[in-house]
């Protein structure tokens, strides 16, 4: 015990003389969690679009204004020619091309029917997708509204139609900060835990002074333990300064307790030390173990339903972000924050996270056995 | 009982395809109190042995005993006891001097002050800076640092790896003479070196080239084995001298020493002439004489 709170004393007194660490403990996770999610926006804005418009009518005209109206598209070109919107397309200055045919307003008048052709460039395959999807919606609204116009309402309607409303539980204003913060958070959290523990455990290797340690009569345990309790609780001040951020400027407060999310933290920590424990056991350099945890961070973050929603996975994939601990985290953050869920909701995270910190802590012992 | 035994210790690396001896069935002893050089020059597999002895590496085969206690089986009890000094140096570049001397102090259950009698000649030098990091020191200093920390437990024995290898004429001297002082403190004391000229200043040296010990010896023992005349000459051209002295019956071995060539005769044989031109004396043949003999023989 006594030779635990030397390693301690020992180990604060080093983290704390280094300003790269401190810098990197304190100041980056406030300025990432105050970037990110004000720039990680999932709605998509600013469509380009162009219009090839061969009818000049007063519908098409409306037609254009209601799009035009709704926020998402910006006009960058309006003509009546396909070929000269195609070469905006190809100057990568417009994004979608809206061709509106000849006729268009007599045929809609006449045959109750026309066809409009929108021409999507998939470069950027989300931004198309989304914006053609949107065009799509905007245009039926519109034709609902045309056909409003023409139809003679009888007393009864002859046609069942069904409105459908829609209210968004636990996050009512679809405010797509309170569903990132948390999960950057996590993933800060997680980041810190795994490459400050291994670099550290690694830098004493390149450095030499783990066989100085070695031949003391240091255990095994007293120097794993040295190595985690600082990081555990530099996880958990980040964690709290993460919080105040949150709240201080986007006035996040979680609905469920802190105690669940801290109780959480205390266990996910433990699992992301031992595979951080794990990484420095393999790696012989401080570039290895940055190259390893940089290729391992990449799967967890894109891999964690933080940018991409698990479910819309395919099934092998969903398989793969269950030996994610980021996935749990993110989930079970999301679910106190917004929904305020209590120990006894997150049970099971808890204890696949449990089962993640002893599998990875017990690895990464054996390994570190047997390579020294 | 010896400090320090060893006992047909081997210890080879690489796989099946590329094995490399480092050492090959090794046996000696150390006497308590002793100053023990291993001299040889670099691969020899000094620093393997040393990391056998001090638990740091486990030998294939052989079994080594350090005060008293098995370094396998009892590697605990020599951890707790023996003082290591590496080849690089491997304290915390970012505490201070005082820091490391008081954290390796506190990990083996001491303090600074109760064993401060042990280091206190060489602490002194370096206490002027002692707020100083450990990796803003010069060479010399961090070295002292490094010695203060590898004694502070007051070890029964102490290895020390190559101390005085990229280190200047002045604080080598002066350093030896540190080690001379922890003798009489009665520390027993391995010390390996590339530096054949140390040797003189060792109780008893062994002479290891190539993971094989060549001879085992006091300096003066090792020297007088040497049993055959000697002769340092000098002329003008030195490269063509070199070429003639190898070419005359009677000469042994030939080979630069210096400013001068150093000529072996063969066993037997009192003199011989010299090439002319040249100017000869005998000499008394030194450690480097003795170890290059014995590389060659064993070559």
């Amino acid at each position: 015990m006594r030779t635990l709170k030397f390693i301690l004393q020992k180990e604060f007194r080093q983290i704390f003389r280094d300003p790269a660490i401190i810098r990197m403990i304190f100041l980056l996770p406030v300025i990432q969690l105050i970037i990110l999610p004000m720039a990680a926006d999932y709605e998509i804005k600013n469509i380009q679009l162009a219009v090839a418009d061969h009818d000049h009518s007063t519908y098409s005209r409306q037609l254009i204004n209601k799009i035009t109206a709704s926020g998402y598209f910006k006009l960058v070109d309006y003509g009546n020619s396909y070929r000269q919107s195609f070469g905006e397309i190809e100057k990568d200055r417009a994004d979608l091309i809206l061709e509106i045919p000849q006729q268009f307003e007599k045929q809609l008048v006449r045959e109750d029917a026309s066809t409009l052709f929108i021409a999507v460039n998939a470069i950027n395959g989300v931004k198309g997708g989304l914006g053609s999807a949107y065009l799509r919606s905007i245009i039926q609204d519109y034709n609902r509204e045309v056909r409003m116009q023409w139809i003679q309402f009888p007393k009864f309607s002859p046609e069942p139609t069904i409105e459908i409303t829609s209210s968004n539980w636990f996050n009512p204003l679809m405010n797509y900060k309170f569903f990132m913060v948390p999960g950057i958070l996590v993933l800060l959290l997680t980041m810190i835990g795994v490459n400050l523990t291994a670099i550290n455990i690694v830098r004493e290797k390149e450095i030499g002074t783990i066989e100085q340690i070695n031949v003391t009569p240091i255990k095994k345990y007293h120097f794993i333990l040295g190595k985690l309790i600082p990081f555990w609780i530099l996880g958990l001040v980040v964690m709290t300064l993460g919080f105040v951020v949150a709240r201080v400027v986007y006035g996040i407060i979680p609905v469920g307790s802190f105690a669940t999310i801290y109780i959480f933290a205390a266990v996910y920590l433990l699992a992301v030390l031992g595979l951080g424990l794990l990484i420095s056991t393999y790696a012989a350099t401080q570039q290895q173990s940055m190259l390893i945890s940089f290729f391992i961070m990449m799967i967890f973050i894109l891999m964690g339903g933080l940018y991409t929603s698990i479910d819309s996975m395919p099934e092998w994939a969903q398989w793969i972000t269950r030996f994610n601990p980021v996935s749990y985290f993110i989930e079970v953050m999301r679910m106190v924050v917004l929904k305020g869920s209590g120990l006894a909701d997150i049970k099971q995270q808890l204890l696949i996270i449990s089962g993640f910190a002893v599998v990875l802590n017990a690895w990464a012992i054996y390994s570190y056995r047997k390579r020294s | 009982m010896p400090a320090v035994t060893v006992d047909h210790i081997t210890k080879t690396y690489g796989t099946k395809k590329s094995i490399v001896t480092a050492l090959d069935d090794v046996s000696f002893h150390v006497e308590q109190g002793e100053l023990f050089g291993i001299i040889g020059p670099d691969g020899a597999g000094k620093t393997s042995l040393f990391r056998i002895l001090t638990t740091l590496l486990l030998a294939d085969k052989g079994n080594a005993v350090v005060d008293g206690n098995d370094v396998v089986k009892d590697y605990r009890s020599i951890r707790n006891k023996v003082g290591y000094m590496p080849g690089k140096f491997s304290l915390y570049p970012d505490l201070s001097i005082e820091e490391n001397l008081a954290f390796f102090a506190t990990i083996f259950n001491t303090t600074v002050s109760e064993n401060y009698h042990l280091i206190k000649d060489i602490y002194e030098q370096i206490a002027p800076f002692k707020d100083r990091r450990a990796g803003k020191l010069s060479g010399g200093m961090k070295q002292k640092l490094a010695l203060c920390c590898a004694l502070i437990h007051k070890p029964t024995v102490l290895f020390l790896d190559e101390p005085t290898t990229g280190v200047d004429a002045v604080s080598r001297k002066e350093f030896w003479i540190m080690l001379k002082g922890l003798k009489q403190q009665g520390i027993t004391i391995l010390v390996s070196t590339p530096y054949m000229d140390e040797a003189s200043r060792c109780d008893r040296v062994a002479l290891i080239q190539g993971g094989k010990i060549l001879q085992i010896n006091t300096p003066e023992g090792i020297t007088q084995q040497f049993g055959r005349k000697l002769f340092a000459v000098k002329s003008a051209n030195m490269l063509d001298l070199l070429h003639q002295l190898k070419s005359i019956n009677g000469v042994q071995d030939a080979y630069p020493f210096g400013e001068f060539h150093h000529v072996v005769l063969k066993e037997g044989v009192d003199n011989i002439t010299m090439p002319p031109n040249t100017v000869s004396k005998e000499v008394k043949p030194d450690i480097e004489d003795c170890f290059i003999a014995l590389m060659k023989n064993n070559g």
